[in-house]
């Protein structure tokens, strides 16, 4: 079984008729990740005995006609980022490696309340900070349509594993693209939502004023559903936002007539693939002949926002993984002689390179003497870049760009040089800046490696933005490609 | 715009972390080409700019002050890599 042939409401008829159970559904899941992990290499750890037990539970739940959740029985992966209350979470680093959580996410919390069966934690970057999961300090990420090339990051095992066939679906982080861009790599839709909307209670944190979670999902309806399981307030996120949750369901109308465009410039120009841009031109004659108006215009700080993010993104981390000290929890070297010693030792031993790098990246931009002339300065131009997108969004429901400026890279050929690597973010990392969703979307394949379409919308405007996903998805094929494993 | 080896060793000093020579090396050459390019923020005009120091466009969040649950003391403790009664241990502060 191959989860790429089922819709939601085939596998609900199934059920509920009952020639399919949960447990029929979950060992089917578990049997294709042991055919296809060594392969790929999407998995860090597996839940499979808690996993069936679970299936069981919900077995007998529909044996006696009880209340089914929106998400029922779906076999699901979640990014080793996403804390599980007993079950390792490592975050892809030495650090955590023994790190078993006490309590769940409220994700975690609310995809259980729908139903859904968490099959096991997703390899990525370490903590979160990479473009390729080959930072993982266990084993790198294999893109399931071409081994030799990377998945994307961070969440590159999330996305891998939904490419594989192996989950129905996964859940990421995107702090700078770590969402769109493995699901862009991967030929599978990914969505981050606006800043706010769905819970980082229980998300280790990398850098807390862009970090969001978000479905990697097959299709642009199941993205809808995921995101109408785990949005909505949060006490425990005091930057949780407080509005009404729409239906999301109900943006799945194919009806995009008149819906206004915009191309920023800036994101098909030098340094975008001739043969990238080409798909996006041909996905923009798709809207065009669905009856949307489709305008190039300007987002002239884009240059700029590369820049701002690491500056930003590294400072906060700084903070926040200064935590790690090797007290409360995590690593600790234990031939230290006093408590100095066992920060640094504990830290040195714990972190991989990329992590380093990143933190003392932070650190040099928040020390004293260079704080206004490098954070301050970058937390300016985010103003800037915000205000640029809130000045286009008077104008235009949705822009329209690559998810990245290229197809996937091979695995090696940009580890060692980060500023190249950095630099593959371009086109993600605005709608970070400014806090507002953007989805992934498949548009096409180069050298048989897919490529995704971007579309980025107004705070709190998911509706515009899945609408507009899953009118060009209907009106075109890409999404039902798949690769052969 | 270069970082010299003492600058890397004072900033992995700021932030704990223990760093060896390949690693200052590596450090010093990969941040300052990180730092020329980000440079770039000088070329923008920011005066009179408020900065953006987070994503939510909320105000102060707050509740009544009522002591709530949190975690039992035994689930904190878990996964702490030493403790005696209840609390963290660690090696003496002073030598």
């Amino acid at each position: 079984m191959n989860f790429f042939e089922w819709r939601l409401e085939d596998l609900h008829k199934e059920l509920s008729e009952r020639k399919l159970s949960v447990t029929e559904l979950v060992k089917a899941s578990l049997a294709r990740i042991a055919n296809t992990d060594e392969q790929i290499g999407a998995f860090l750890t597996l839940a499979e005995d808690e996993a069936l037990k679970h299936a069981q539970t919900l077995d007998e739940r529909l044996m006696n006609g009880g209340k089914r959740g929106l998400l029922f029985g779906l076999p699901i992966g979640l990014k080793d980022n996403i804390v599980t209350e007993g079950l390792l979470t490592t975050c892809a680093s030495r650090m955590l490696e023994n790190f078993v959580p006490v309590y769940d996410a409220t994700v975690v919390q609310k995809l259980k309340q729908q139903d859904a069966v968490t099959i096991g934690k997703t390899n990525m970057d370490e903590f979160a900070m990479g473009s390729s999961s080959e930072t993982s300090a266990f084993r790198p990420v294999r893109n399931p349509w071409n081994r030799d090339y990377v998945p994307g990051g961070s969440s590159g095992g999330s996305a891998a594993s939904v490419a594989a066939g192996q989950v129905y679906f996964a859940l990421g982080s995107d702090t700078g693209g770590s969402i769109r861009q493995p699901a862009s790599y991967c030929g599978i839709v990914g969505l981050k939502p606006t800043y706010g909307l769905v819970s980082r209670h229980g998300l280790v944190a990398y850098a807390s004023s862009f970090d969001q979670i978000g479905p990697l999902t097959k299709n642009v309806e199941d993205a809808a559903y995921v995101l109408q399981a785990i949005a909505g307030h949060d006490p425990m996120d005091s930057t949780s936002a407080r509005i009404d949750i729409p239906d999301y369901s109900k943006a799945l109308t194919g009806e995009v007539r008149g819906l206004k465009i915009g191309v920023p410039e800036q994101y098909m120009g030098e340094g975008v693939d001739s043969r990238v841009r080409e798909k996006i031109q041909e996905a923009l004659k798709v809207f065009e002949q669905l009856g949307a108006h489709v305008e190039e215009m300007s987002l002239a700080h884009t240059e700029y926002a590369v820049a701002t993010y690491y500056l930003l993104s590294c400072s906060e981390a700084s903070s926040n993984l200064a935590r790690f000290d090797g007290v409360r929890y995590g690593v600790r070297a234990d031939d230290a002689d006093n408590l100095i010693d066992l920060y640094l030792e504990s830290r040195s031993r714990g972190f991989g390179d990329e992590v380093k790098r990143r933190i003392m990246l932070g650190t040099y931009s928040l020390s004293s003497g260079y704080y206004d002339a490098y954070y301050a300065k970058a937390q300016k131009v985010r103003t800037l870049i915000r205000r640029e997108f809130e000045e286009a969004f008077s104008r235009y429901d949705v822009l329209v760009t690559p998810t990245t400026p290229t197809p996937a890279f091979p695995i090696g050929s940009k580890i060692n040089d980060p500023l190249t690597m950095y630099m593959n973010d371009i086109c993600t990392i605005p709608a970070n800046l400014a806090g507002i969703p953007a989805i992934s979307v498949p548009c096409g394949l180069v050298d048989g490696l897919p490529v995704g379409l971007q579309i980025i919308g107004k705070a709190f405007d998911e509706m515009t933005v899945l609408r507009a996903a899953h009118a060009f998805e209907q009106n075109t094929d890409h999404h039902k490609l798949h690769p052969e494993l | 715009m270069s970082i010299s080896i003492e600058e890397v060793e004072h900033v992995a000093q700021l932030a704990r972390l223990k760093l060896s020579d390949e690693e200052k090396q590596m450090f010093a050459e990969q941040l300052s080409k990180i730092l020329q390019y980000v440079n770039k923020l000088n070329e923008l005009d920011t005066e009179g700019v408020e900065p953006m120091s987070r994503a939510s466009h909320m105000e102060n969040v707050l509740r009544e002050d009522e002591v709530k649950p949190s975690l039992a003391r035994e689930l904190v403790m878990k996964n702490a890599p030493d403790e005696q009664d209840g609390f963290f241990r660690v090696p003496s502060v002073l030598d």
